[in-house]
């Protein structure tokens, strides 16, 4: 068992974790974070196939890590963009529901424009 | 050796332990703190891998500007977000989300123990091939040079996302500035930190973009940092967001990109393709490349942050 085994699992049951909020957890917000989550897995294993790549002088495998890089960067611009989404949402509806029953009977007349 | 395991596996707990907490806590708010704890303890899993470039961003973006994102959202939406939890599923739809991702972090799970011995590896070709940019930092070297074309299509996606977000603006406030404003309270200890903490974080954030060619770091965790310095200040009041019309403001969002761009095409008319830097000039070039590119990423990250402009543009 080395730290690579170790931290891969976590990475998996992370990205399992961030599944099930995902799906279960009515709230937009919540299903944001949860998203995060299941990114946050999947970087991981990214990270462990970086660090089984590593060879004498080396640490790990450059490649896979820029790639994380790059990928935490997009992660963090596309939540950017939900939650933008989410609070206009909001302001136009008044609530954060999904539900396509909830909001046909919200005031419509926040909708501006 | 050992003790290391299992310091490895009680930091492996405590991360799916908070992640566990962000998941089901009923507060969003508490989950919204969760997640930023849950990516500061990430950040050390980075370490433990000896992926400090990754660890930074992780800690910087990750965990820090995502965060901040988060919880400033959780307390916009404030109570009204509680009463959507009562739409929660129901059992048995939970039951079928549970195993569907049992299932999927197993498949995860086996991968991770099944994967191929010895294990394929880049390293020796990155190593080799540095001496062709003059940066020691092999993920810098990558990212810049190896893979740039990635780099530089990032830095586009962060573009259409500021274009997402500020499409979202209400017409009349379309050019105007993003954002409440915040009160400043020269009383108030933010403001406090808000005038001793930037100039020390501006020097670290141009410092971590310098020491990026040799030594962990680079454009995007200095970026990072210098935005994290400018939102603070913005927070405590000090100073306004500019108007998302403002010329300034535009160049910077486009001059990462643009000169990449640039440098791109130049390597097709000078060098052998499209990003193919001549190897005498690569890296005075990659250090004008980051620069404008760490300029681009913390305007564009602020701006994300901030979000659609909220208040008319005129001072």
């Amino acid at each position: 068992m080395t730290a690579a085994v170790v931290f891969g699992l976590c990475g998996a049951a992370a990205a399992g974790l961030g599944l099930y909020g995902a799906i279960a957890n009515p709230r937009p917000l919540r299903k944001i974070l949860a998203f995060n989550l299941l990114s946050s897995g999947v970087f991981l294993l990214f990270g462990v196939i970086a660090r089984r790549g590593a060879v004498s002088a080396f640490s790990g495998d450059p490649v896979p890590q820029a790639l994380v890089i790059t990928g935490i960067v997009v992660a963090a611009a596309g939540t950017a963009l939900a939650v933008a989404l989410l609070l206009r949402f909001f302001k136009a509806t008044g609530s954060t529901t999904l539900s396509a029953g909830a909001l046909a009977s919200a005031p419509a007349d926040s909708i501006d424009e | 050796m050992t003790s290391d395991i299992i310091l490895d596996c009680i930091l492996a707990a405590l991360v799916l332990a908070v992640g566990c907490w962000v998941i089901v806590v009923r507060d969003s708010f508490a989950a919204a703190v969760g997640f930023v704890a849950y990516g500061l303890l990430l950040t050390l899993v980075w370490v433990r891998l000896d992926a400090i470039d990754v660890a930074l961003m992780e800690g910087a973006i990750g965990s820090g500007l995502t965060g901040a994102l988060l919880l400033r959202a959780s307390s916009r939406l404030g109570a009204k977000e509680q009463s959507t939890a009562a739409e929660q599923p129901g059992v048995m739809l939970r039951t079928v989300a549970a195993l569907l991702s049992v299932i999927v972090a197993a498949m995860l799970a086996t991968a991770v123990l099944y994967l191929p011995d010895p294990a394929p590896t880049l390293a020796p070709e990155a190593a080799a091939n540095a001496s062709a940019t003059g940066m020691a930092n092999p993920v810098t070297n990558v990212l810049m040079a190896f893979r740039a074309m990635d780099t530089m299509l990032e830095k586009v996606v962060l573009l259409v996302a500021l274009a997402g977000v500020w499409s979202l603006a209400r017409d009349r406030y379309w050019g105007g500035r993003p954002g409440p404003r915040f009160r400043s309270d020269p009383k108030d200890p933010l403001a406090l930190l808000a005038q001793t903490l930037p100039p020390l974080g501006i020097v670290v954030g141009i410092y971590m973009l310098w020491e990026g060619a040799d030594a962990p770091g680079g454009a995007f965790q200095g970026g990072t940092i210098i935005a994290a310095m400018w939102l603070l200040a913005v927070i405590a009041g000090l100073t306004d967001t500019p108007p998302v019309s403002n010329r300034r403001v535009r160049l910077a969002l486009i001059a990462g990109p643009l000169l990449f761009l640039i440098v791109g095409f130049g390597g097709l008319w000078l060098g052998e393709a499209f990003l193919a830097y001549p190897v005498a000039y690569a890296k005075p070039l990659l250090l004008v490349i980051e620069f404008a590119m760490t300029l681009t990423v913390a305007v564009t990250l602020g701006l994300l942050i901030v979000g659609p402009p909220e208040r008319e543009g005129a001072p």
